[in-house]
């Protein structure tokens, strides 16, 4: 049977639990017969419209969190004309992706890109279906198309006073050939984009809806809790089962090269017998490695000679040997584990029709399918994967689908029956794939009047490319590694970065604006280099940048937000920094104090972003301070320490996050300028360490050039 | 078997003693609101209410939980959705969502015992953990559900 996933249905059954009481609980299926929905017809791959003009957007990239899942809804319905209170949104099926050729584009979700990179076909899109509903009125109306006008999806003809809804000509208007070219709305017109919609998944997450991964409840589902090797690269070497396998509710153990997992009827039965597993790993090649090896590694690296160029400009060393003042400095910073507050997890269900279905909370549904696909040694076509909201994604859930591929080789132990796993937060805390650590040794030269003349930085980092994305290496240049050093807004006359691709054995991932340390040491470094060459922060940086440079006008739009230049109650000290990347530009303003017992506060941060245009200003005002509070957390607290080659930490009391009352107050600038499509779920966290500790330095006279700070005195000497 | 009352509902449920509420909630009475973040009493993502205190049902033997009335999410208010649901969405307070749930019980709690919350009150009471970094909007939402008007404490 083919199964036709146009729509997800929720099915409503009961249950008897306990002592005979009925609970109702309601689980996702995908309904062989929910193509048939009568009231439902689709105008096109992203428009559902149903007989009450209830609206439906497919939604290709994946929610967690940053808005996406709105903001693409507004850009759809903004073309479409439609009325938006009635739209919702849905997630749109990889399957029928697969077997429609990829009809929605890239499923992909990260680096920003989600509003960015599919804007331009969504929008058509909404275009699209706006043209074939006012082309099917016309020809119900036997009169021309260019008479027909729109609002909020009622269709008129105004000559003679008839009107049809967007409901009633739905079904017509999906027979009809798309046009071949469709005009998009200038976006000074907008009606629905551009403004502070209401987000369509939050009514049901502030009331507890099973929306995420983890959520997912199937009739006769069963649960697993896994254990891998805590050492990377290491295997089992032994189970003893004995004990466990005797446990209450454990329906089976699972062995595999690398974990073992045990499959219970709720997940705190299987974490139990899961401790009363004997198992003895194999730590392999890696079982000595520590932060000291980590260390070596990466000093080796700024150290070797012959390090390939990733960037050069002028002549770096001859500047160098010709300037009036040469100032040295080398910075760095620890692995960083994502810590997604949903851990991470995946339910698979081998059915007895042959087909595999999965419910996952993804970045990239596509990418969860293939590897589900592999796993099972199905043909794509027979694996169908539910994208469930994210808690939270940071860049875990996309490139790496180990989750995926250890959730259906745990059910593929007990076929017919679908299987629930998660993760433990240990599990979670020592099996990422981490920020990598890295180190940057930088040389600047000032001329006589402190200009800044030239600019050498070695760059040593494990490769995320290498392990996710080796097609886009180039000449042993991993780009996200040297970002934000290799493509400098400011006008330095001999620049060179070198780039030493030092892999240790941690997995390294994309975390959050990937490669963000470099904009922390360029940042701390050229504040450095102002104050050696006696220029206030903010002047020093303008006089490298030209006129019209959107970092130009974002640097001068923090700096004006917040006062720069102003003096400032006793105690409160300012840093700036600036940073593009991920489509947008970005500057903040930190200030703080810094008590005599070397406590530090961040009471005020002062962003302001050019993202060209701006579908959801609440939104992407939301995702400047989650930006902040995301960075805070690194530059304060966190780190993951390397011992006998596990990850030390293993939950929030030793990666710590921040509280409630550590909040800073966050102003944010929305300095849109215009004529491009950023982005905002990474940028805001660009100049956040930067510029707090550049305020650090304001008050203190200490250089931060490591994190996290837990490990800083910050008592003034 | 243990009797549990639970949104008002009584169940009867055939589970260890020491079994977390959090599990019996999630696995066994499909309440799945109540989220697992940490397991370990530190995160506030498993937070509900028994007998109206705000408890982290990951490290709450559900023996401890036997004749009292436990609230979860899903109950928080008979005529959905409460006015600090309510509160959260005029805010736009999720980001993923994932510890909201029991962001709202935390603040329901508060609510309940102070009507009209300082800042301190808040930052006081809201230990709860939020990855996506919330914490303005929760505040935010918190002083807007404290309607100045209200003077009866306000019960789950
Ligand atoms: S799961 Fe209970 S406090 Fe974190
Ligand atoms: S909203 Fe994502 S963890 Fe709080």
């Amino acid at each position: 049977m083919m199964i036709t996933v146009t729509r997800r249905e929720f099915l409503k059954v009961s249950a008897a639990v306990g002592g005979g009481l009925a609970i109702e609980f309601c689980f996702p299926v995908i309904s062989a017969a929910a193509g048939k929905d009568a009231a439902a017809t689709e105008v096109n791959a992203w428009v559902v419209i149903h007989t009450d003009d209830r609206v439906v957007v497919r939604i290709a990239r994946s929610e967690m969190g940053q808005g996406t899942y709105t903001a693409l809804a507004q850009l759809v319905a903004e073309e479409l004309d439609c009325d938006w209170a009635k739209v919702s949104a849905e997630f749109a099926s990889p399957n029928e992706h697969i077997r429609r050729k990829r009809i929605w584009g890239s499923m992909s979700t990260g680096g920003s890109t989600g509003v960015r990179s599919s804007q331009d076909y969504v929008r058509k899109a909404g275009a699209s279906a706006r043209a074939l509903l006012i082309e099917a009125a016309a020809m119900q109306w036997k009169v021309s198309a260019a008479e027909c006008s729109v609002e909020k999806g009622v269709i008129t003809h105004a000559a003679t006073r008839r009107k049809l809804r967007y409901g009633q000509v739905a079904a017509a208007a999906s027979k009809l050939p798309p046009p071949k070219e469709v005009m998009l709305r200038n976006p000074r017109d907008w009606k629905i984009a551009g403004k502070s919609m209401h987000r369509l998944d939050i009514p049901d997450k502030v009331r507890g809806k099973p929306v995420f991964g983890v959520d997912v409840a199937l009739p006769g589902m069963l649960h697993a809790a896994i254990a891998q090797c805590p050492v990377f690269g290491g295997k089992v070497r032994s189970v003893d089962a004995s004990r466990a396998g005797k446990m209450r509710g454990v329906k089976k153990i699972v062995q595999e090269d690398s974990f073992v997992a045990v499959i219970a009827d709720s997940w705190w039965r299987a974490t139990e017998a899961l401790k009363k597993l004997n198992v003895e790993w194999d730590p392999g090649a890696y079982g000595k490695a520590s932060n000291e090896t980590v260390a070596t590694l990466l000093r080796d690296g700024l150290d070797d000679q012959n390090l390939p160029k990733a960037y050069q400009q002028g002549d770096v060393n001859a500047a160098l040997a010709s300037v009036a003042k040469v100032i040295e400095a080398d910075y760095h910073s620890p692995y960083l584990n994502h810590a997604t507050m949903e851990p991470q997890t995946c339910t698979a269900w081998f059915k007895p029709d042959g087909f595999l279905e999965v419910w996952t909370s993804t970045q990239d549904g596509e990418a969860s399918m293939k590897a589900a696909a592999e796993t099972a040694g199905l043909p794509l076509e027979k694996v169908e994967v539910h994208k469930m909201m994210l808690g939270g994604g940071f860049g875990r859930r996309g490139g790496p689908q180990d989750f995926v591929r250890q959730g259906v080789t745990i059910a593929k132990a007990m076929p017919g029956v679908p299987v629930k796993m998660m993760w433990s937060r240990a599990e979670d805390m020592q099996h990422g794939y981490y920020r990598p650590a890295s180190m940057v040794r930088m040389k600047a030269g000032l001329d006589t009047q402190g200009n800044l003349i030239a600019l050498h930085s070695s760059v040593a980092c494990p490769s995320i490319l290498t392990v996710l994305m080796p097609q886009m290496l180039r000449n042993g240049i991993d780009f996200s590694a040297v970002r934000s050093l290799s493509d400098m807004p400011y006008t330095i006359p001999h620049q060179q970065v070198d780039y030493a691709m030092r892999n240790g054995h941690v997995p390294v991932g994309f975390w959050r604006a990937p490669g963000q340390q470099n904009a922390f040491y360029r940042e701390c470094f050229i504040d450095e280099l102002a104050a050696v060459a006696g220029k206030d922060p903010v002047e020093f940086r303008l006089a490298m940048l030209k006129p019209g440079d959107k970092n130009r006008m974002v640097l001068e739009a923090a700096a004006k937000a917040a006062g720069w230049g102003s003096s400032l109650p006793p105690g409160i000290h300012r840093g700036i920094a600036l940073a593009d990347g991920f489509g947008s530009y970005a500057a903040m303003v930190a200030e703080v104090t810094v008590n005599r017992q070397g406590e530090l506060k961040v009471p005020r941060i002062v962003l302001a972003i050019d993202s060209g245009y701006v579908v959801n200003p609440d939104t992407c005002r939301a995702q400047a301070e989650s930006n902040v509070v995301f960075g805070l957390g690194s530059m304060l607290y966190q780190e993951n320490n390397v011992k006998e080659g596990r990850i030390v930490e293993s939950n929030f009391h030793d990666f710590r996050l921040p509280s409630l009352s550590e909040m800073p107050i966050v102003e944010v600038v929305l300095a849109s300028t215009g004529g491009f499509w950023g982005g905002h779920g990474e940028p805001g966290i660009l100049p956040l360490a930067p510029a707090v500790c550049n305020a650090i330095f304001a008050a203190t006279g200490k250089r931060i050039r490591s994190l996290p700070l837990k490990h800083h005195d910050l008592r003034r000497t | 078997m243990l009797k549990l009352t639970v949104n008002g509902r009584s169940y009867a449920i055939d589970v260890e003693a020491e079994m977390p509420l959090l599990w019996v909630l999630r696995d066994h009475l499909n309440l799945l609101g109540t989220k697992y973040g940490c397991g370990i009493s530190l995160c506030g993502a498993c937070t509900v209410h028994l007998d109206g205190e705000a408890v982290r049902s990951c490290s709450l033997p559900v023996s401890a939980a036997v004749g009292k009335k436990i609230v979860t999410i899903e109950g928080l208010s008979k005529t959905s959705p409460h006015r600090i649901q309510e509160a959260w969405i005029e805010h736009e307070v999720p980001q993923c969502g994932y510890c909201q749930p029991g962001m709202i019980m935390s603040a329901a709690a508060l609510l309940a015992k102070k009507p009209q919350p300082t800042d301190a009150d808040i930052e006081d009471a809201m230990t709860n953990l939020c990855r996506c970094g919330t914490y303005a909007r929760v505040k935010k939402a918190i002083h807007a559900a404290a309607a100045p008007s209200t003077t009866t404490a306000r019960k789950s």
